[in-house]
């Protein structure tokens, strides 16, 4: 039978989807074992049990000096600002993208600028950011919301051009304006694409939080992970780096389950 | 009811000529089909109807009055495809036209106006047999269901003249007979003037009381888009229900029409 049909069954495509995570997984208890065997004071691959109770504590003992517990305090305030930020873009996305789309006059006005502003690499600009905004809260929630919002708005403006002309002829011939048409027939009807287009900007959106946080924090995941960089503290980072994978996931889920649960009808390939 | 009137109509894109020399007058209360090969430009031509496209050269009048430029609620509409919205239920999909024409903020109706308004909805809907699928979406209805509620929800906006692009093409036959008869009867009530384009040659003779073909007359073999079509045949259809002319007081109308 050739390979391409050949399909594995479900405990086999179980299996098969773990493989990689068990291989890595050992690959990291090999490495960690070879080296710790040379020097016990290795810091670059530590041992599972020397993770968790650096993660134990970061976690479940208050900081001596700010008296927070560091691990929850990070997680929300990275939380916080991420969801700030892509609340912005999916606004800005929504309106510019629903304006550009459906009303010529607007299409003319802003479409060659939304094209031209999503060009510009979002991280460049993050030192005017921090120099106008200061390096408080804004400037990081600022870079999430810029360095998404072009594509997003880019995404609805399609997403609304695609729809059918016949849809919207109809809703007119039933006595639409233009602010039915948007606000009852194409906002509801590209509202699930901009969902997935949120859902495929969580990566950059995690990027551009991490590297504010880089550069200017006081808290955050992204700013633990560099500040203990310095000394070597791959306790802190492994798991740090694992965390802010498991939030992306479940955010990427998150957004998947909304979709599915606000519009049910989309399923159809309507 | 509304007459409508074309005067010379022409429609080109740059060279290609699609129509020429249109002339017609459609008589109040009527139901013309319009049929002709694919690309004879009876599409275009009820786009033009519809406010979509605009004549080249020529007047379309509607009641003596000429035709928006755009689409609008005097012209009601049911194509053959994205006939529903896809978002909305059943009975969302009826409601629509009476919500938006009601309310210019929301689009939405609320308290005792949103029960009267759904009482009007649902009866159009029972009146098309949907009376059993008020909460269903459209993706859950056969064809021939959406295409009910497609016209239903056309005609609950009560519209002067309503337009029918190939509105049964892609229904089985079964199906596509229901709602045949379900059109001549909604019409017969309503005496709406409908301008229904089909390809297919029976259904025009039987839905029509009155048939125009669309076809080229001139033909030059070494420019075939030098020449656009026209009306070549102007034929009574076979429905006889009703004479377009006759006076008000004989039409059988139990609803008593639209005002």
């Amino acid at each position: 039978m050739r390979l391409v049909n050949r399909r594995p069954g479900r405990e086999a495509a179980l299996v098969l989807s773990l493989l990689p995570f068990l291989l890595l997984v050992l690959a990291y208890l090999w490495g960690s074992a070879v080296r710790l065997a040379e020097n016990p004071a290795d810091k670059l691959l530590p041992w599972p049990s020397t993770i968790l109770e650096t993660l134990r504590g970061l976690a479940f003992e208050p900081d001596r000096r700010t008296g927070q517990l560091v691990f929850w305090a990070d997680t929300l305030a990275s939380l916080g600002r991420l969801g700030s930020g892509l609340a912005i873009a999916a606004a800005t996305g929504a309106v510019l993208g629903l304006a550009i789309g459906l009303i010529p006059i607007a299409g003319a006005l802003l479409s060659s600028f939304a094209a031209a502003a999503a060009m510009i690499p979002p991280l460049a600009i993050l030192p005017i950011l921090l120099i106008v905004l200061g390096t408080g809260e804004a400037s990081k929630i600022g870079l999430v919301a810029l360095g998404t919002a072009p594509v997003l708005v880019r995404d609805v403006a399609l997403r609304v051009r695609d729809l059918p002309e016949e849809l919207l002829v109809k809703a007119q011939t039933l006595g639409a304006s233009t602010w039915h048409l948007a606000a009852r027939i194409a906002a509801p009807l590209v509202a699930p694409r901009l969902l997935d287009a949120l859902r495929l900007q969580l990566g950059p959106a995690w990027l551009f939080l991490i590297a504010a946080e880089a550069i200017a924090a006081t808290e955050g995941l992204g700013y633990r992970i560099f500040l203990v960089r310095r000394y070597l503290a791959m306790d802190v980072i492994l798991p740090y780096v694992a965390w802010i994978t498991l939030l992306a996931f479940a955010g990427d889920r998150l957004l998947a389950w909304i979709a599915r649960r606000l519009f049910p009808w989309a399923k159809a390939g309507a | 009811m509304s007459r409508i009137e074309v005067r010379g109509l022409w429609k080109s894109y740059g060279e290609r000529v699609v129509l020429e020399r249109i002339d017609l007058t459609i008589e109040p209360g009527s139901l013309v089909a319009i049929v002709g090969a694919s690309g004879c430009g009876k599409s275009t031509f009820l786009r033009i109807l519809l406010g979509v496209e605009r004549p080249s050269r020529g007047r379309v009048l509607l009641d003596g009055a000429p035709l928006p430029p755009e689409p609008g609620p005097d012209r009601g509409i049911v194509f053959q495809r994205y006939t529903v919205f896809p978002h909305l239920t059943v009975l969302d999909n009826a409601l629509l036209g009476l919500e938006l024409r009601a309310s210019r903020v929301f689009g939405r109706l609320f308290g005792a106006r949103r029960r009267r308004a759904r009482e009007r909805a649902a009866a159009m809907l029972a009146r098309v047999g949907l009376a059993e699928a008020l909460d269903a979406l459209p993706h859950e209805l056969s064809g021939g269901m959406q295409q009910r509620l497609a016209l239903a929800q056309a005609l609950l906006a009560e519209p002067r003249v309503l337009l029918l692009d190939e509105p049964f093409g892609a229904l089985d036959p079964g199906s596509r007979g229901e709602a045949q008869a379900l059109l001549l009867e909604l019409w017969e009530e309503r005496g709406t003037t409908v301008i229904l384009v089909t390809h297919d040659l029976p259904e025009a003779f039987r839905l029509g009381t009155r048939v125009l073909v669309f076809d080229r007359v001139r033909r030059d073999p070494h420019a075939p888009e030098r020449y656009g079509a026209t009306v070549t045949y102007d034929l009574p259809g076979h429905n006889r229900a009703r004479s377009p002319r006759a006076p008000a007081a004989e039409r059988a109308s139990p609803r008593g029409g639209p005002p």
